[in-house]
């Protein structure tokens, strides 16, 4: 295809406030503690920023940093608000996108959650100013039934996944129970220092069957950033490049509508994934490692099956025996993820990604590593995925 | 069930354009269902435009009202307070015979006993003057 991404542009700087439960930052402060250890970790200074992609949600706006950052003249912005949690990962596409085209140098990207402190998704779905893109079928048609919070719709596609595949809950508990373990190793994972069993797993209560709480990720306050600029420009900063070797977005049909799709399984991720690994060449069994926006249990096991890791159907096999954990044959969320480091829609993920392909993941460096994935999820099953390289 | 409308205290739809026309209907126990009157194709939730011939022209057509269960959720934590006191409930995706599918909940069942296929049929629940809610009951033979 004609103009491709395909190793057109680098994440050359990341950044994160701590992730925590309640903060005394405002989201501004918190964007702004994330973006500046970005723009430092790639040896920059804020002025060097010509663009800013906002993925969206939570009140911060391209404008609040250029102007404390002095941007005095700012050639780009966008927000990706339709991809709803997915919206980081097409963040990085929009940047590679600005990059390519000449629009832009150096693209920044910023993202502020505050999901513990502020406005929950279940509260967002149930009026006109949702943060997740689908509320008339939300509020006229579901929320009659008490149904608007995403655990409850994610959970219909999980069920039915038991239904006709055999998934269990062993299956869902060990992709739990391996994000836990995964988060004791960060330092500034919330989960850290509070280890679970499956046993765990079993006995917390249901929030709605067949999601028990620790199917859940986590509601924090924090952010994380990356700048991204061409590969030319790569070269003269302070840390290795990592590449974007292939990245695409994709939405589910209808995008907001699950009960009447023709099966409840091929979302976003679907149709994003075979685009994403023919622009980079690769294919899912290429990569060491991947990052999976892990909101709920099930849903990751369903990006696993729908970015091509194994069929679909045979997610819940794949996932034991250690295959998803440090040293096993594909780690997953290697940092603890949504659900056990923290809740910011995925930035944390290409953050995670990121310090695994430098070598610079510590405890949880996967060996070697020189191919990665980074998924994302959104409203009812917008997806986008990051292939990127060493 | 009618009259106990100012008291009722759950999220009711907004009653206008095509979700009032839906819920009209059900007031006159009736279910209908957007269906395009060019290629034939049901669509739910409401849209303009049919999303397989792109047709304008559709109907409000009438289901027989059985279908059964297809997927759902029990839901036990209160995630909405208006619902407090109905832990744990059920939202049910059932397939209608006709092919649409909706979002409801199957009465007179403990929810944790639904199974998947199990044949429903609607009933009309009047929970204020205005809006009538089409909900199901497992349909016996």
């Amino acid at each position: 295809m004609a103009g491709s991404l395909k190793d057109q542009s680098c994440i050359v700087g990341i950044g994160e406030s701590k992730y925590s439960r309640g903060t005394p930052y405002s989201d501004l402060e918190l964007g702004l503690q994330a973006s500046m250890a970005a723009i430092d970790d790639a040896g920059l200074k804020p002025r060097d920023i010509d663009a800013i992609v906002i993925p969206g949600g939570f009140g911060t706006t391209a404008g609040d940093y250029a102007a404390c950052f002095g941007i005095e003249d700012l050639r780009f912005t966008a927000s990706l608000e339709e991809m709803g949690g997915a919206m980081t990962v097409s963040a990085v596409e929009t940047a590679a996108m600005a990059l390519v085209a000449g629009v832009a140098n150096y693209v920044l990207i910023p993202f502020v959650a505050r999901w513990y402190s502020g406005m929950k998704a279940r509260e967002g779905t149930a009026n006109e100013a949702s943060r997740i893109p689908a509320a008339m079928a939300v509020r006229d048609f579901y929320m009659p039934y008490g149904m608007g919070a995403p655990p409850q719709y994610y959970s219909w596609m999980c069920q039915r996944h038991m239904l006709e595949f055999g998934t269990t809950h062993e299956h869902l508990g060990t992709i739990a129970v391996t994000m836990r373990r995964h988060a004791q190793l960060h330092p500034n994972a919330v989960m850290r220092d509070r280890p679970m069993t499956l046993d765990d797993y079993m006995n917390s209560r249901w929030v709605t069957y067949p999601y028990h709480l620790l199917d859940c990720c986590l509601e924090t306050d924090g952010a994380a950033a990356v700048v991204v600029t061409t590969p030319e420009r790569a070269c003269d900063l302070r840390q290795r490049p990592v590449y974007v070797a292939g990245i695409a977005s994709g939405h589910p049909y209808p995008a907001h509508e699950i009960p009447n799709r023709r099966d409840m399984f091929t979302i976003g991720l679907t149709h994003a994934a075979p685009r994403a690994f023919a622009m980079a060449g690769a294919t899912p069994h290429d990569l060491d490692f991947a990052e999976i926006y892990d909101c709920f249990t099930f849903q990751t096991l369903q990006q696993i099956e729908e970015m091509g890791l194994c069929k679909r159907g045979e997610g819940g096999p794949f996932v034991m025996g250690g295959r998803i954990e440090l040293g096993g044959e594909m780690p997953i969320n290697t940092h603890g993820g949504l659900l056990s480091q923290a809740h910011v829609c995925a930035m944390n993920h290409i953050v995670e990604a990121v310090c695994q392909l430098r070598h610079q993941a510590d405890l949880r460096q996967v060996k070697d590593a020189e191919l990665g994935a980074v998924c994302a999820w959104g409203g009812h099953g917008h997806g986008s995925i990051a292939v990127l390289r060493r | 069930m009618a009259g106990h409308s100012a008291d009722y205290g759950k999220p009711l739809p907004l009653m206008r354009g095509y979700t009032k026309e839906f819920y009209d209907f059900c007031r006159n126990r009736e279910l209908r269902f957007q269906r395009c009157t060019r290629c034939g194709a049901w669509r739910h939730t409401p849209r303009p435009m049919c999303g397989d011939c792109q047709s304008l022209e559709w109907k409000w057509e009438k289901v027989a009202g059985r279908g059964k269960v297809y997927t759902w959720t029990v839901t036990f934590q209160p995630l909405y307070p208006q619902f407090k006191q109905d832990v744990p409930y059920a939202g049910v995706i059932v397939e209608l015979e006709e092919g649409p599918r909706m979002v409801s909940w199957v009465t007179g069942i403990d929810p944790m006993q639904l199974k998947a296929d199990m044949p429903v049929e609607v009933w009309f629940d009047d929970v204020t003057p205005e809006v009538t809610i089409p909900k199901f009951r497992p349909l016996k033979f």
